[in-house]
This record gives structure tokens, sequence and C-alpha cells, in this order.
């Protein structure tokens, strides 16, 4: 496809996009899996929130 | 410290479990047309090729703006109703609008080089932008310095509020001040000033990129749920080994 | 003497005896116009030409360090407590202490403004302009920076953020302020028209400052 003299700038803009959109899904992805694993590193040593009832907790 | 009820949240997790792949669907399919549409679109007679920057570069200023209004709203939520989703959802935005904004004034910029001659120049758009992308950091800065989550969102819905006035000088800057950005030629009286044949890729990139700040913004607010359990979670840790 | 008078009192004495006060302001505001020849250069012209840019902003900047007298001092010995007890509406008292900021801050810089014209070459026209602008614009930097003051109350080093929240507000009184000295001096645009918007957006901060500042107290301090 032929971009006309200003390829480049089309390029880097286009490039610049999808670098930010990639920023932002890894950002939630990674978010989500750093959040899972700290619940369920919690879960395990038996705290519960409120909503589940009393706690109980492993010294 | 004011006990948070989480039953709300957890349905909205639950919902937001069975929503998410179909948004995500959505999105992909919308950005596959737009990709498609946008290769297609014909050449400006004016700008030539670079043209086809506009398909990236108006839905980034659009969900810049749009990131900043569904803040104001979740301000409202959270001073008004003292929704606890509001809270979540201003919270999550924020990351999400300034990369949009940020998008903005890139593309911007490389758009501008060819076609004005200059990476920059302080006319009234470009600097109401810069100003927008400002007052993200600052909002993202408050939240993250305020610990306590409630207090955070309440000061912050403040502040979302008081800085709301620049959104309707972004849209109308083009009209008040005529300098250098194209006044406004898709939302106006009398109707849109584009040929269809680039009007309608770049309708499809708005919709494409309007699912992806969606899909986006309902997984940051799943991942901000997650996080205030996980906080609630210490805090009673903690509490209990006292 | 009503409860809000004796707190504009208070606050004028305490910025006045303790430091931080007037004069320090002042100091800063001549430290920055000096050294802008510094950075820029002596030229006569070229400082003449953007004299009133220079003394706008070196009255924003020197307003803005000073904020933090304004809540957060109150904050750290506890009188902001007695403030939300007190029987005087939060916003009334927030505005109260607001104009004994820019009586003992703002207006200092104004009357200071003519004097630091003259390290910068300004003829009389241009130095008149340019402290009646400050004038009417002043308090408006004072009112838009009690909002941020209010929503960095309660944090420990606020300072930086702080700085962060107000700036871009008043950049639209920055803006006409500097326009409507430059009407003055050089322009066809008449000095009347940005001069009338800058009153406005002062107006408009002194209307709303006060409610949002209140808000952000409230909530900052649950």
């Amino acid at each position: 496809m032929d971009l006309g003299p200003h390829a480049a700038f089309i390029v880097t803009a286009y490039a610049a996009a999808i670098v930010i959109v990639a920023g932002l899904i890894v950002w939630v992805i990674a978010d989500r899996r750093h959040l899972a694993r700290a619940l369920d590193e919690l879960d395990a040593q038996g705290i519960a929130r409120r909503s589940q009832g009393a706690s109980k907790e492993k010294p | 410290m004011p006990v948070i009820d989480y039953a709300n949240p957890s349905r909205f997790v639950a919902l937001a479990d069975r929503v998410l792949p179909w948004l995500m669907g959505a999105t992909l399919l919308a950005f596959a047309l737009g990709i498609w549409s946008a290769y297609l679109a014909p050449d400006d007679y004016q700008q030539g090729a670079t043209v086809k920057i506009m398909f990236i570069h108006v839905p980034a200023a659009w969900l810049g703006t749009f990131g900043w209004v569904l803040m104001s709203a979740a301000a409202l939520g959270t001073l008004v109703w003292r929704h606890p989703l509001a809270d979540v959802a201003a919270k999550a935005a924020a990351p999400i609008g300034a990369a949009f904004t940020l998008m903005c004034l890139v593309t911007g910029s490389l758009w501008g080089r060819p076609m004005w001659g200059t990476y920059w120049v302080w006319d009234a758009r470009l600097t109401s932008v810069l100003v927008l992308f400002i007052m993200y950091l600052g909002v993202i800065a408050l939240w993250r310095t305020i610990e306590e989550p409630a207090r955070a969102a309440k000061v912050v819905a403040v502040l979302t509020l008081v800085g709301a006035i620049n959104i309707p000088i972004i849209k109308f800057s083009v009209d008040w001040w005529n300098t250098l950005h194209q006044p406004a030629s898709v939302l106006r009286l009398g109707g849109s000033t584009i040929h269809p044949t680039i009007l309608l890729p770049l309708i499809t990139a708005l919709v494409a990129f309007t699912l992806l700040f969606l899909t986006l913004h309902l997984a940051a607010m799943r991942n901000e749920i997650m996080r205030r359990r996980v906080r609630t979670m210490l805090m009673m840790q903690a509490d209990a080994r006292a | 003497m009503t409860a809000l008078a004796a707190l504009l009192v208070r606050d004028m004495r305490l910025a006045v005896r303790v430091g931080g006060g007037a004069l320090i302001g002042v100091l800063f505001f001549l430290i920055v116009v000096t050294l802008t020849p510094f950075a820029i250069g002596p030229d006569l012209a070229l400082l003449a030409r953007i004299g009133p840019a220079i003394l706008w902003l070196g009255a924003l900047l020197a307003n803005l360090l000073a904020l933090d007298r304004l809540i957060a001092m109150d904050h750290e010995d506890g009188s902001l407590d007695l403030i939300l007890m007190a029987r005087a509406p939060l916003e009334l008292a927030l505005a109260a202490k607001a104009l004994a900021h820019w009586l003992t801050t703002g207006l200092p810089l104004v009357i200071a403004a003519p004097l630091l014209g003259l390290l910068l070459n300004l003829d009389p026209a241009a130095t008149g302009a340019v402290a009646l602008t400050l004038l009417a614009g002043t308090p408006a930097l004072t009112f838009i920076g009690l909002i941020g003051a209010a929503l960095t109350v309660a944090l420990r080093r606020g300072g930086l953020l702080l700085a962060i929240l107000v700036l871009p507000l008043t950049i639209p009184v920055l803006i006409f302020g500097v326009a409507a000295s430059n009407a003055a001096i050089v322009g066809p645009v008449p000095f009347g028209a940005p001069f009338s918007i800058l009153c406005a957006l002062t107006l408009t901060s002194l209307a709303i400052g006060p409610f949002a500042a209140a808000v952000a107290v409230r909530q900052g301090l649950d």
C-alpha cells in the first residue's frame, strides 16, 4: 500500500497507537493476575471476607 | 472506618465475568472491520494518505474527553448518591482516559508535522487537550496519595467536577478561537462535512475504540474491586495478629 | 465582632507574625523577577515586551507557594476541627480565610508589581495595566488555590501535588491577565474584553471556590 511521501509519520502514529493500546491491555491483565494471586494467598491463610462469615486465621 | 458492604460489588463482578467475553469479541470484530475499511479508504485530495491518521487520532481525542465525562458522572454518583461502584468506576477510568489523551497528543503531533510543518503549536485545542492530560495525571496522583479508598474517592470527585470545565472548552475551542486546528467537521449543526468514503471508516473506528474503552474499563473495575478486597483482607489479617 | 470577622483578623495576624507571610511572598516574587534576566539576557527591549508575562508568572508562583498556609497549617494544630465544629458555615469560614490570605499575600504582590516593573523596563502605562490586572486576577488565584489546598489538606507532603492540581485550573486566569496587560500596551484588541473576562473568572472563583473547598475539606477529613 503506497502511503505517499509522509509514510514514516503515518507508520509511527499507528505504531504509537498500538504501543499505547497494548500497554493498557498488558496493564489490565498483569494487574488481574497479581491481584488474583494475592487473593488466593490470603484465602489459603484462612482469612474470610466479612460477607463470608467469621474469619479464622492460622498463626 | 465505615464498613463497606461487598454485596453489590460481588454481584457486579459476577456480571462483569459474564459480559466481558462478549465485549472482547465485539471489540475484536469492530477493529477487524475498522482496519479493513481504513485500508480501503481513499487518499484525501489535499492530505494524501496522512488522512488515515485521523482514524486513530479522532477516536483517541473522543475517548480522552469521554473518559473525563465518565469520571465526572461517577463523581456525582460518589458525592450525591454515595454509590460504592461509582468510586470504582472513577478510579478505573483515570489511567485509560489518560492513555487515550496521550495517544491523541502523539498522533496529532505526528499528523501535524507533515501537514502544518510543526510538531506542536500553542493553539486553543492543543493547549486545552494538553491541560486535560496534565489534569488526568493530577487525578491519578491524588488517587495514589490518599490511602483510604473511600476518602480518596470523595476528594478526587471534587477535583474531577472542578476540572470538568475543561471539557466544553476543548469541544468549542476550535469554534471560539480560529487558530490552527481545523474546526468541527463531524458533530456540528448542519451535518458532517466529511465525505462518506472517509466518514464511514471514521465512524467504524470510533465504535471500535469505544468498545475497547468499555472493555478495558470493565476489566479495570473488576481489578479495582479485587484490589479493595485484598486491602480489606490484609487489614483484617493485621487486626487478627495484633 | 462576628465569628467570621474574628477568623479573618486571626488569619491576617498569623500571616503577618508567623513565617511564610506577606513579605516572604513578595521576596519570592522579587527573586523570580530577578532570575529571569539571568535566563533570558539583559536586553531591555525584550524584557519590556515580556514584562507583563514575567510579572504574572511570578505572582502566580508566589501565590502558589503560600497556599499551604491556607488550610494545612490549621489542620496541623487542630484549629480546622474547631472551625468545622463552629456554628458558622464551613463555606463562609473558608471564604474568610481565603480573603485573609489574599489580603496578606495577593495584595502585597499587586503593590510590589509596579516596583518590579521598573526592573523589567516597563513604561508607566504597562505597569499600570499589569497592576490593575493583577488586582483583578489575584483573588481568582487565591480562591482557586483554596480548592487545591482543601483537596490536599490531609496529606502530609502534599505540597507538590497541590501545585499540580492548582496550576492547570489557573491557566485561564493567566491567559486573560497577560492578554489584558498586553492589550493595554500594544494591542489593537481593546483592554476591556480580556479584562472583563478576567473579572468574570475572579467572580466565578469567589462563588465556586468556597463551596468546592468545603466539600473537599469535609470529605478529606472523614
